[in-house]
């Protein structure tokens, strides 16, 4: 029995050692070629992006290699050509307000709306949940710019909403909801509405009913129960879901340029634009930055409360 | 004691005892099933206001003249359309099969294994491009890829093929890990008792059963690159748009039901997939 002395042993020991590295070896060898597509065509260029954040801007787009913070004071400050007075920028203050508040509304939103579907499609017979969840899922794959579209098939001033408030006498002329902060919200709502039910389902299905029947048996009342048993219970879900759908809405493109028309911009709009007519990309690379910035604070808090073992259902 | 438990023996069918004051079940709460249905008819709303005014006879939106399907005859003739789902079909298959191949590969490295230095690692790197905002995304491969045109002077499909491949590979590789973490060892290890070799072994047995999971991965990637608008608006270069990104370029125009027709050809490829993915995945459990 004294293994550490006797040769054998130790060679056993070594030649499993050996086999456990190459084992290793093979799995990242088999992982590599995804690796290696994800670090050239995802994260890689992120760097350059924040390297491009440094730079001066090119006088047709582009870049000149020359360091500078001038971006970043751009991103909240502008200064008069005038007379060099430092003001803040408020276009790209009200930008960026816009498009905190618009997410977080959004997000709001969802949560009041995904909560009761998620738990109605939780409390269903086993057979047919899977059906809800489908229900829900189809919208999801539809393609985005699509379900954008639809969505503004209703609420334009000849959509059927307006169509069918007129004929019914509650309205005499048309709201106008189109290119406004309100539509950009009712889109993104429409668009995102799945990502909150998925992960409040997640969290629902494993729901132990025992616990709230106990919370009854106390003589909680239904509103009770819910705040006291059942929301604590699928904080996780909550948080997953508002997760998934703030990140998307904070940085919105399609919804926004559809929906909002050009001057109600968000942050996506806003990052595309110095790409583009802006003829900017420092500031547009240092708007990415910042957006990435706020996402990751949201991630943080999402990792921070929500803990490691739920992450898999998001 | 008692009470509790005939409560609970009432509420064991729980939704069929949650019509109004029928009787008391635990998982009812006032007013979530009205709101879950008013959510379902919402989603479907305006897609089915979209499929409907895809066959309207006039040239309008909104007022009904009749059914006709001059405009899908219209979109069919468009050589504009005719080419960019083409362009479209493409790359999404392309992206879809390296995707899903390397995403296959990643599952089996990352599945099945004693926690090793770099899983997590491994993990974090496969499900970035989840995390960070397409736009964000779109602009970093904008500039990247600008920075390589110069150098190589390719100005081909390759960039948006690479683009989508990475996007695309969290979306296989998730169902293809559910899939792998699921399955019994004990078939391989029997196939290894039987002197199979280990490539022999991924073959005939491991594979096999890992297939619903990789069509399944395959069908997601596909769905998701045929969908992107944002990233592949800002990779493209002159004279390559995919059919979404014509799409959002007609919308700035006049809109016509061409658009309501398109839409609904691609809302029906759509659900199609996504469909045959639902039942592939149902199969398993």
């Amino acid at each position: 029995m004294a293994v550490e002395n006797s040769p054998l042993p130790t060679r056993a020991a070594q030649v499993a050692a050996e086999a456990d590295r190459r084992e290793i070896r093979g799995r990242w060898l088999l992982a590599s070629p995804a690796l290696l597509i994800i670090l050239f065509a995802a994260i890689g260029p992120l760097f350059i992006v924040l390297v491009y954040s440094f730079l001066t801007p090119g006088d047709y787009g582009g870049v000149v290699w020359k360091p500078s913070g001038q971006a970043w004071f751009q991103v909240l400050f502008e200064k008069d050509i005038f007379d060099d007075t430092t003001t803040f920028a408020d276009a790209h203050l009200s930008i960026l307000w816009r498009s905190v508040k618009l997410s977080l509304l959004t997000t709001l939103a969802a949560l009041a709306f995904g909560f009761p579907t998620a738990y109605f499609i939780a409390t269903r017979p086993e057979k047919s949940r899977d059906i809800w969840l489908f229900l829900i899922t189809i919208p999801f794959w539809t393609n985005l710019l699509i379900r954008t579209f639809a969505v503004q098939e209703v609420i334009r001033n000849e959509g059927i909403l307006n169509t069918a408030l007129i004929k019914l006498g509650i309205i005499s002329s048309p709201i106008q909801i189109m290119f406004t902060d309100v539509a950009i919200m009712l889109g993104m709502l429409y668009v995102y509405l799945p990502l909150m039910v998925l992960p409040l389902y997640a969290s629902m299905e494993k729901l132990d009913f025992r616990l709230v029947e106990a919370g009854y048996d106390l003589y909680a009342n239904r509103f009770q129960v819910l705040r006291r048993v059942i929301i604590p219970l699928v904080k996780p879900g909550i948080i997953a879901g508002s997760i998934l759908v703030f990140i998307p809405s904070l940085g919105a493109y399609v919804t926004p340029r559809v929906l909002g028309g050009g001057k109600n911009m968000m942050l996506g709009n806003l990052i595309e634009l110095q790409f583009g007519q802006g003829r900017n990309w420092p500031l547009g690379a240092a708007l990415s930055i910042t957006l990435m910035a706020i996402v990751m604070v949201a991630l943080m808090v999402y990792v921070r409360y929500a803990g490691r073992s739920e992450t898999r259902h998001g | 004691m008692a009470d509790a438990s005939l409560r609970n023996a009432r509420s064991v069918p729980g939704p069929a005892g949650a019509r109004k004051g029928a009787t008391f079940s635990v998982r009812r709460q006032t007013g979530f099933g009205g709101i879950a249905l008013f959510c379902f008819v919402l989603l479907y709303l305006p897609i089915a206001t979209l499929v409907v005014y895809s066959f309207n006879a006039g040239n309008s939106l909104a007022i009904w003249e009749g059914f006709s399907w001059r405009w899908y005859v219209a979109a069919w003739n468009n050589q504009q359309i005719v080419e960019t789902s083409i362009r479209s079909f493409v790359i999404a298959s392309f992206a879809a099969v390296v995707s899903t191949t390397v995403a296959t590969m990643a599952a089996l490295a990352t599945t099945r294994t004693r926690p090793y230095r770099g899983l997590n690692f491994i993990y974090g790197f496969i499900n970035q491009p989840l995390m960070v905002p397409e736009i964000v995304t779109g602009i970093a491969l904008l500039i990247f890829f600008a920075m390589v045109k110069v150098w190589t002077g390719y100005t081909g499909l390759g960039y948006l093929i690479a683009a989508h491949t990475a996007f695309c590979i969290p979306f296989a590789y998730l169902p293809i890990r559910a899939r792998l973490e699921n399955m019994d060892l004990t078939l391989e290890r029997a196939a290894a008792d039987l002197y199979a070799t280990p490539w022999m072994t991924f073959r005939k047995v491991t594979l096999p059963l890992l297939w619903p999971g990789i069509i399944a991965g395959l069908m997601l990637a596909f769905v998701v690159s045929l969908d992107d608008v944002v990233i592949t608006e800002l990779v493209k270069s002159g004279g390559q748009d995919t059919l979404p990104t014509y799409m959002l370029g007609q919308l700035r125009r006049v809109v016509t039901p061409e658009i309501n027709a398109i839409s609904s050809v691609f809302l029906l490829i759509s659900v199609v997939i996504v469909t045959l993915f639902f039942f592939l995945n149902r199969k398993r459990t």
